[in-house]
């Protein structure tokens, strides 16, 4: 075979540095949509080198719910110090003193949905136009029709019968006043994907990926952390368990699973021998079998 | 890793409805064991929900709300799966006769194209439109499915009728790699593995196909072409004469100290270095993202692209291309839109078309001017400024368009240049 071909990784990296420039290009003022997560840290490395050696121009907006692992905190505030980045904070704490929105009740109460008044709030009140996210196509069946480029309305709507088609590379973000766009860069990448990208060009990440001891529930098929959050039923046990999170979100939803990855070499490995989707560990998703599609409509992530 | 040595294959899949599109992507997710215990769970339940005996491996591939309950596919979807060979994108588009822009949009950036046809009714119409479409959107490498083999006894002559139907009109058309490949989706023959139902049969299944099919000159890496996507100043410490171009190579090998021009300006220089995502390199290749320096202190900005002065594309305002329209809005006359070729995006105007492609014949309608959704028509355009074109059959990147109403904002059609 020549020599003149990339290999996968390669061409996902090249696909994603490509769908960033656009962005800088098309818009005003873009942001990365920051969680802390695996995804939105691949993203941001993904930024940096496609600007190298100038430095990131994108702002990082964190929706903070509040409800978060501290480990995710300190994670963002080291980044942000490393890139020399400007941080935007929509607190969800806020929105709910504000009266913007009001927190859930009952024991699977979580602040999951009211994060879409905020991440919408943060965005207007910011005059962005365009969120860079690091949603991919295979996390979630209402998300393999997702664009590179994709248009919300002036409410921060996604329509998906409505989408603009995407043919070749060539990305419309053409918008009016008061409409934006998320860009997804990493659309086509998997959960597979990130975790090699990680191992092979060692990127930090939190520590609550890996394997540790940690106090725990078993609650909706998976291991629910304790926290301060938490409201722990009479009949529900807390155990010490040794856990690994295949995603961070809220700290009262985010299940763990058992693991002894305590590597991202372990990790790797897990995950290509796993069965059950990333998202299986989340109970936000399990609510419906429409439950992403029905936020997605709102304007989340 | 070895894998990580491996390509990235993109297909796409056509077939009209009920053909068996949907099981055969759920049954290669299946065997590949790419579908997730949880995924087979919740399909499992509708299955029965549904009323179906068995596992409905259609219901894997059905995207949003409307679908499910209209129980069809209404846009393009991407699935993903890896096996040890490569790792594969399948942009899934439906059949049905009005989603020409559904296909079109699917193929647009696929190496290969799977069409199903169905072994009880031979070639339709419905098989003739997919395979234009895919030869006008230059998929390097078609597959024939020729599915539910089961239901004609696995019997030889089926397939070599629909072979010999297909070979007939697609001589018309220019594709190159054309295979078939008698399956059956539902019970799995000749998908992941070999059929024993069928001995007569000497090619490799489809999975093997898609996985040692040749893709690497796929790409054009003869034309070198750079368009700039946006300019590095970073204006700091170590940096401060620095000043980058930003984009991705659409095709063609550039070297430090290879003689360029920029375009349209037609100022030249040397390329001094090329940053890569992994740092400094002697060399880069088609579909790399880079940051390129030059020798000299040149004007080149956004829209711009960088060529070796010994191979250049036309820069040219008038341009022919294959149009397909995609919008529900129907084309005006002399109206004015947005163009965007490669970084580059100018004003742009039909001003003639030249004629329409009847989908149904294949046929040439000469005195139809309109451009209603799914045409597929051969357009004049006039822009306000030279694009740096080629052909599309010789460059898939630099020859292709698209047109934005700018009233709405709309994506409204994509060309290609003739
Ligand atoms: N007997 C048989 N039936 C099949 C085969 N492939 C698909 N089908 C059936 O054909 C019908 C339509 O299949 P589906 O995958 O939904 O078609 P689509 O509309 O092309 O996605 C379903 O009832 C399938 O079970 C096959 O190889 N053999």
């Amino acid at each position: 075979m020549s020599k003149y071909y990339l290999n996968y990784l390669d061409e996902l990296e090249s696909e994603a540095i490509y769908v960033m420039r656009e962005v800088w290009a098309q818009f005003q003022n873009p942001v990365i949509l920051f969680s802390g997560g695996k995804d939105s840290i691949v993203v941001t490395h993904l930024a940096k080198k496609a600007f190298h050696p100038s430095k990131i121009p994108f702002a990082l907006m964190h929706v903070d719910t509040g409800h978060n692992f501290p480990e995710t905190i300190k994670f963002r505030d080291d980044l942000i110090k490393e890139l020399d980045a400007r941080l935007i904070i929509g607190s969800v704490q806020e929105s709910i003193d504000t009266g913007r929105v009001a927190e859930e009740k009952g024991k699977n109460a979580t602040r999951n949905a009211l994060q879409i008044t905020t991440l919408l709030d943060a965005i207007e009140s910011n005059k962005v136009d365009c969120a860079i996210g690091g949603g991919r196509r295979d996390e979630e069946k209402a998300r393999a029709k997702e664009r590179f480029f994709s248009h919300r309305d002036d409410f921060g709507q996604w329509d998906p019968k409505n989408q603009r088609p995407e043919l070749w590379n060539l990305f419309n973000g053409k918008h009016f006043e008061g409409e934006h766009f998320r860009a997804f860069p990493i659309s086509n990448w998997t959960e597979m994907d990130v975790w090699n990208y990680i191992a092979r060009e060692e990127i930090a990440i939190p520590s609550l990926y890996l394997a540790h001891e940690r106090e725990v529930i078993w609650r909706n098929d998976s291991w629910i952390p304790k926290s301060e959050f938490l409201v722990i039923e009479d009949d529900e046990k807390v155990e010490t368990k040794k856990i690994r999170f295949r995603t961070l979100g809220d700290i009262t939803i985010t299940g763990g699973i058992e693991s002894d990855a305590d590597t991202i070499e372990k990790i790797v490995l897990e995950v290509s021998a796993m069965r059950k989707t990333e998202r299986g560990n989340r109970s936000d998703d399990k609510r419906s079998e429409t439950a992403m599609e029905d936020r997605k409509k709102q304007g989340y992530f | 890793m070895s894998i990580n040595n491996n390509q990235l294959l993109r297909f796409t899949t056509a077939g009209s409805v009920d053909d068996g599109k949907s099981t055969l992507i759920g049954r290669l997710l299946y065997d590949s064991k790419s579908i997730f215990e949880d995924q087979l769970e919740a399909i499992t339940d509708t299955s029965k929900k549904k009323g179906h005996d068995g596992v409905d491996l259609a219901l894997f591939t059905d995207g949003l709300r409307d679908e499910r309950e209209q129980g069809i596919t209404i846009d393009v979807a991407y699935r993903y799966f890896t096996t040890p060979k490569r790792k594969f994108i399948i942009a899934d588009t439906p059949g049905h006769i009005q989603y020409t822009r559904n296909m079109v949009t699917g193929a647009s950036t696929a190496n290969a194209a799977i069409i199903l046809v169905d072994a009880r009714h031979g070639v339709i119409e419905q098989t003739k439109r997919h395979a234009f479409i895919a030869s006008l959107l230059q998929i390097p490498h078609i597959i024939v499915c020729i599915n539910k083999m089961d239901l004609v006894d696995f019997k030889e002559e089926a397939y070599d009728t629909i072979l010999r139907q297909f070979e007939e009109f697609s001589s018309k058309l220019l594709i190159t790699d054309v295979r078939f490949i008698p399956i059956s989706a539902l019970l799995g023959d000749n998908v992941v593995n070999r059929s024993e139902n069928m001995p007569w049969y000497q090619g490799a299944p489809l999975l093997h196909t898609l996985e040692t099919m040749h893709i690497s000159s796929d790409l054009n890496k003869v034309d070198a072409r750079f368009p700039v996507q946006t300019v590095l100043r970073p204006q700091r410490e170590g940096f401060i004469d620095y000043r980058g171009y930003a984009g991705r190579i659409s095709s063609g090998i550039f070297r430090i100290g290879d003689e360029i021009t920029a375009m349209p300006s037609g100022f030249t220089s040397k390329i001094k270095s090329i940053q890569g995502p992994t740092g400094e390199l002697p060399e880069a290749f088609a579909s790399m993202s880079v940051a390129m320096t030059l020798e000299d202190d040149i004007d080149v900005g956004r829209g711009d692209m960088i060529v070796r002065s010994n191979n250049k594309p036309d820069a040219s305002q008038d341009i022919e291309v294959m149009l397909c329209w995609l919008h529900n809005e129907s084309a005006k006359p002399r109206a004015k839109y947005a163009i965007r070729h490669t970084s580059n995006e100018q004003t742009a105007m039909i001003k003639e078309i030249i004629y329409k492609i009847d989908i149904n014949t294949l046929g040439r309608k000469m005195d139809d001017s309109s451009l209603n959704m799914n045409d597929i028509s051969k357009v004049r355009i006039r822009t306000t400024k030279p694009l740096m074109v080629d052909s599309y059959r010789e460059n898939r990147i630099t020859g292709s368009i698209i047109l934005i109403d700018e009233n709405t904002n709309e994506t409204v059609a994509a060309g290609m240049v003739v």
